[in-house]
């Protein structure tokens, strides 16, 4: 399929200076050819990435002209109801930007919307990447920097919309340095040092403005080419398909096609935020007015991506201990350490609790389908409905006034649901999980139905069922279920104790690993009714024969799956 | 109607049919939950009020619950002895009174009398044991105020409640700050003075006339302030724009994403065939 | 063929059921996929090679098709180029400097810029998915562990460089080496003592002291309880003297209320030996409590005047004014201190003292 054309002099010139000094040709093929699998999942990260470009452009331009710094001012500018107040510099310089620089109020929105897509962007694509499994061997490495990036983005997200030390970020800081102070042992100090002194102070809006702008985007530069280097190396995961295998890659090549899509997701993604900052206000810091310790706002709520612990301080009932002349605080420590510590201490810690749990060792190229993971998405769901909660109760006055619930019952209502609920999730989410294998079992082995009702002869009637294709087939089957350790008590040839054979540990990871390695099971062949084969060619039988609507079926026919294999 | 028929099958009818319902969703809610009306300043009150109309009034819509003489009905209404003109005119102006049941907090509801009518009730109440009286236009206007006081003491004393721009807020048990989107100075002015309900007074001595003028002159000023960044999301802070990303931003960005990468079709037969 | 595309009663080829998000079957064996057994017929490669799916670039149905695409596309890239010019235009012929003039610029830029951005990704969309050919290509994986040989050889010239090191063989110079870095890892953290100053006994105290004015916050007013006489009254108030004093208010800040005869009842409470709240420290029913929210230090400032409730908005901390300001709901562990409060010889309200207990947050030193 190769036109005849030309390459351009210039381009090619260019091209032969640069090989003569790079030796580029071999690796610009292997670039060129290289495959990316097409799933609109997998575009997920993308967004994120991409959010991140536009961060660093508009908050390149953005830093032209804000002043980080907390010298007291006296406004005289175009917002003029605020004439006459006393504010920050940073303050000032952000009332600037909104109405005294053309484009500078999009710049900003862009820029706050472009966070806010951005943590967004990054939760569902580490939820993608759990549920189907793709943090397995060999990318728990990616799996980990991605978690380290997620952190790290609550932290630039926090600093950045601080920074114009508006009434409602400033409240957020004065939380924020509350919680500090509360640690044991090092929490004043640490509140000290972060804040130059007491609470504001002068320090704290120069010193997050160096961490927003410098600190954090390297380590996130660095840590993202990290990332996609590694991805690129160890070539993206794919969904299970027909002829797709854990030794390819099937899909589109780099040049041109991934190149384009690439560029037109970008610009979609860019038009996005752009069109929601025309549309969309975002962060009216004219509004809020500058920040003061004496003032507060009813719905004061940071970013969303903070809501978790928002929602954990508000959840926690008083707890405080006093002893030997020192105070410790749960009301404020149990809220700032438990929910960050379970969601991203639990997701780092997830790959190797797994592979402790399977005993799998064994690469993993094909995505799993989550309903072929049962455990694993149930407690995926679980975590979703803990972080959720929290987020709910994060709200929890906003939704009081515009649902018209009292605001204690809705914090009730969150103090019991962030322990029920999950466990709720994780029953609900298994057994819907093993439920969809069954459907799954029964679809291969009797065919799909296809909504076609037949009259046979004897006037019974019949829905016609399909056979499912070859495509289908390979969907359908690809389930890797974890294989069964040998039972406690165990041991090899040579005598060796299995690994669940060792203590409590031991019967702990039996345990686990019966859970893990539940499935429904397919049979190839069930029926004694004349089938076909189930070995993937295509139908050779007549419709008539697929049971009959209604027609009860002998137990014997059904595949059972509950059993240990 | 058969060129949509024919294309009902097709794949991007459900996105069709899930936009057009999105949008008119938006649409609605958009035009049921205005806010930031362009309310004026009430005009003045007229000069002389008629006590014994104003009895008449009372003795017929009031003393029910309030009881005759104004002396309150313990469990039902307080007694309004001392409550003053001010109190009157903000709860009956607003609609809160006459109460549709009884309870801590009434709310804003269409107003059952006229403007003349509330002048005489709120007579003759004060009549009854004095109390803050009804502000005057001069008193109540915002002219030469100044709003960045106003701003601080907004957020000093209202903003807690009642939100940074007005947009109302949850207080306990149910109860509720209104938002301020409707009320005329007047009517602000006489809630700062009374307090009603959970909300604290106010009075003269130590929010000054004046300051009561400079917060008025920030809240009708901040309502009717367009919003330059786009719509307002309902002034409410982070909340919504949290649901803004999560669903108008990410939900149409995985979309696309599956448009992007949705198999591809062979184009339709051209008919020469 | 497959069956999976047959719609309902209608026998037949039927269009291909479109499926949303998984990849593209891998080609056949034979002929092309769709519809028209017009396709090349060369078999698939099974590696590394590209195969076509759907119909060959030839066929006529093909080009007409993609020619009517070619003008949808660039119809798409004219539009962002007007779009972008309409950028360029209203940022130079639209000013700022006004609320209404900058929400028209705004809307007038944003909407510019973001039609431009989705016509370039539109076009660029249409183009990959209705001109490029659809192909597909498989890529072989490689082992990402290495060779055995190639780890065992690295293990060798580790340690024949390790040993040409002497750095095992040495362990005086091992261990000095790793002595002499010692202090220097320290250093950044010993660096940063400069941060801030110690905390000292700071956070314990406030400029609260004996004869300080209450002011009321905004006018700086001085207060008598005359002026504060009505039921009901909350204000917040600023000790006189740090009236713009961030640092000083953001413990200093007080909420004064008035209650109505009879209703204000604190309780005498001390606290290892302190006295912390009693009814003399209020002034005619008025009564100061510390408006910096003892759970995270919020400014406690919803008071619900019918239930003397003081609601903390940031995390609903929900404290008792009519008994000392005792906690009822919420994460806050302590009830709000009390100021003493007594009138000067003008009348005015002023502090007795400072509060007698640390105000605002939990912290460790605090006891």
């Amino acid at each position: 399929m190769s036109e005849n054309f030309e390459v351009p002099k210039a381009l090619s010139g260019v091209g032969g200076w640069l090989d003569d000094r790079f030796h580029g040709a071999r690796g610009f093929r292997v670039l060129m050819r290289k495959v990316f699998p097409d799933h609109w999942s997998f575009m997920l990260g993308e967004i994120a990435l991409w959010s991140f470009v536009i961060l660093l452009l508009t908050g390149t331009f953005l830093s032209f002209f804000f002043v980080p710094s907390m010298t007291e001012v006296v406004y005289h500018g175009s917002y003029t109801k605020l004439n006459g107040i006393q504010m920050s510099e940073a303050y000032q310089s952000t009332l600037n930007i909104s109405f005294d620089v053309r484009g500078g109020l999009l710049m900003r929105q862009i820029h706050h919307w472009a966070a806010d897509l951005f943590m967004a962007a990054l939760t569902i694509h580490m939820l993608r990447v759990f549920f189907t499994g793709a943090y397995r061997k060999p990318r728990e490495v990616n799996w980990l920097i991605g978690i380290a990036l997620f952190s790290l983005g609550l932290i630039e997200g926090l600093f950045g919309y601080s920074l114009p030390d508006d009434q409602l970020s400033g409240a957020g800081l004065r939380i924020f340095e509350g919680v500090l102070q509360g640690i044991p042992i090092v929490g004043t100090y640490l509140a000290f040092f972060l804040f130059g002194g007491p609470f504001p102070g002068h320090d704290i809006v120069p010193r997050m403005y160096i961490i927003h702008v410098l600190l954090i985007p390297g380590i996130l530069l660095a840590l993202i080419t990290a990332h996609l280097f590694i991805m690129f190396h160890q070539k993206h995961t794919q969904m299970p398909a027909k002829g797709n295998t854990e030794r390819n890659v099937v899909g589109q090549p780099f040049f041109p096609y991934f190149l384009a899509k690439g560029g037109a997701w970008f610009f979609f993604i860019f038009a996005a935020l752009v069109l929601l900052s025309a549309f969309a206000q975002i962060n009216p810091i004219w509004l809020y007015g500058p920040y003061s310790p004496i003032q507060i706002s009813s719905a004061s709520q940071p970013d969303f991506y903070m809501g978790i612990l928002e929602g954990s301080l508000r959840m926690m009932p008083a707890w405080e201990w006093n002893f030997l002349g020192h105070t410790l605080s749960f009301s404020v420590l149990i809220p700032f350490i438990v929910p960050l510590t379970v969601i991203l201490g639990g997701a780092a810690l997830w790959p190797f609790f797994e592979q402790w749990a399977t005993g799998d060792k064994s690469y993993h190229n094909i995505n799993d389908r989550p309903r072929n993971a049962p455990v694993r998405t149930g407690i995926g769901m679980a975590a979703v409905v803990f972080y959720g909660v929290l987020w709910a109760e994060g709200a929890n006055d906003v939704l009081a006034h515009k649902l018209e619930i009292p605001l204690y019952t809705i914090t009730w209502i969150a103090r019991v649901l962030i322990f029920v609920g999950p466990v709720l999730a994780f029953v609900i989410t298994r057994r819907t999980c093993l439920g969809l294998q069954r459907k799954d079992a029964e679809t291969l082995l009797h065919g799909y139905e296809t909504g076609i009702i037949r009259q046979l002869p004897n006037g019974e009637y019949i829905e016609v069922h399909k056979p499912v294709n070859e495509e289908g087939r390979a969907v359908l089957e690809a389930k890797e279920v974890p294989a069964l350790m040998p039972p406690p008590g165990s041991e090899d040839a040579n005598g060796v104790p299995g690994p669940t054979s060792r203590g409590v540990l031991g019967k702990a990871r039996a345990a686990v690993n019966r859970a893990f390695a539940e499935t429904i099971v397919i049979e190839a062949d069930g029926h004694g009714n004349g089938h076909a084969v189930g070995d993937g060619h295509g139908p050779e039988i007549a419709d008539e024969e697929h049971e009959a609507v209604g027609a009860p079926s002998s137990p014997a026919e059904l595949p059972h799956g509950d059993e240990d294999a | 109607m058969s060129w949509i028929n024919a294309r009902r099958r097709r794949p991007v009818a459900g996105y069709a049919a899930l936009l057009l319902g999105l949008v008119v969703v938006a649409l609605l809610y958009g035009s049921l939950t205005r806010q930031g009306g362009t309310a004026q300043a009430s005009a003045p009150p007229a000069s002389q009020q008629d006590i014994t109309a104003g009895k008449e009034l009372f003795e017929a819509n009031c003393a029910t619950c309030h009881g005759f003489g104004a002396v309150g009905n313990p469990g039902l209404a307080p007694s309004l002895i001392g409550a003053g003109a001010a109190a009157v005119y903000f709860q009956m102006s607003t609609g809160r009174m006459p109460a549709k049941e009884v309870g801590a907090e009434n709310e804003r509801k269409p107003v059952t009398f006229t403007e003349q009518q509330i002048y005489e009730i709120a007579d003759y109440v004060a009549s009854l044991g004095g109390g803050p009286a009804i502000p005057t236009a001069e008193q109540v206007s915002t002219e030469g105020a100044n709003t960045a006081l106003g701003s601080q003491l907004f957020n000093a004393n209202c903003a807690q409640c009642h939100g940074f721009a007005g947009a109302g807020g949850a207080l306990t048990y149910g109860k509720d700050a209104p938002p301020l989107t409707e009320s005329t100075p007047t009517q602000i002015y006489t809630a700062m003075l009374t307090g009603p309900e959970a909300m604290p007074v106010f009075s003269d001595g130590v929010l000054s006339p004046q300051a009561k003028r400079d917060i008025i002159a920030y809240i009708t000023q901040t309502r009717v302030e367009p919003n330059p960044g786009g719509f307002s999301l309902g002034r409410i802070g982070p909340v919504t724009e949290g649901l803004v990303i999560w669903f108008g931003g990410l939900g149409f960005l995985v979309l696309i994403a599956m448009w992007i990468t949705a198999k591809r079709r062979d184009p339709r037969p051209t008919g020469t065939e | 063929m497959s069956d999976m595309e047959e719609t309902e009663g209608h026998p037949g080829p039927a269009a291909p059921h479109r499926v949303i998000g998984t990849p593209p079957p891998s080609p056949r064996l034979l002929g092309s996929t769709t519809l028209a057994e017009g396709g090349d017929g060369e078999a698939a490669e099974a590696e590394g090679g590209m195969h076509l799916h759907g119909l060959p670039q030839d066929d006529p149905r093909v080009i007409v098709h993609a020619n009517r695409v070619e003008k949808i596309v660039a119809a798409c890239f004219i539009f962002a180029f007007i779009a972008g010019c309409g950028f360029i235009a209203a940022y130079i012929g639209l000013g700022v400097h006004t609320v209404d003039k900058t929400l028209r610029s705004n809307l007038a830029l944003g909407t510019s810029l973001g039609l431009a951005l989705a016509a370039l990704g539109l076009g660029a969309l249409l183009w990959v998915r209705h001109l490029m050919p659809d192909v597909e290509i498989v890529e072989e994986r490689h082992e990402l562990r290495s060779d055995p040989k190639e780890r065992l050889a690295f293990e060798e010239e580790f340690k024949e460089g390790a040993a040409q090191s002497q750095f095992v063989k040495r362990p005086l110079v091992r261990r000095t080496l790793m002595l002499g870095m010692l202090p220097l890892l320290a250093a950044p953290i010993v660096l940063l003592r400069d941060l801030g100053p110690l905390p000292g006994t700071s956070l314990r105290y406030t400029v609260w002291s004996p004869g300080r004015r209450l002011l009321v916050a905004g006018t700086n007013q001085p207060l008598t309880p005359a002026e504060f006489s009505a039921p009901g009254s909350m204000i917040t108030i600023v000790p006189e003297g740090f009236t713009d004093d961030a640092d000083a208010l953001t413990k200093a800040a007080v909420i004064l209320i008035k209650f109505r005869p009879g209703e204000l009842d604190i309780p005498t409470m001390t606290q290892g030996g302190t006295l912390i709240g009693t009814m003399n420290w209020t002034v005619d029913n008025i009564v100061a409590y510390s408006k910096i929210c003892t759970h995270v230090g919020c400014p406690v400032a919803l008071y619900e005047e019918n239930t003397h409730h003081i609601l903390c908005p940031c995390h609903q901390s929900t404290f008792n004014a009519a008994t000392g300001a005792t906690v009822i709901f919420g994460p806050a562990p302590r009830p709000l201190p009390q100021l003493p409060m007594t009138v000067d010889a003008e009348g005015y309200l002023v502090a007795r003292s400072d509060f007698t207990q640390p105000v605002g947050p939990s912290f460790w030193e605090r006891g």
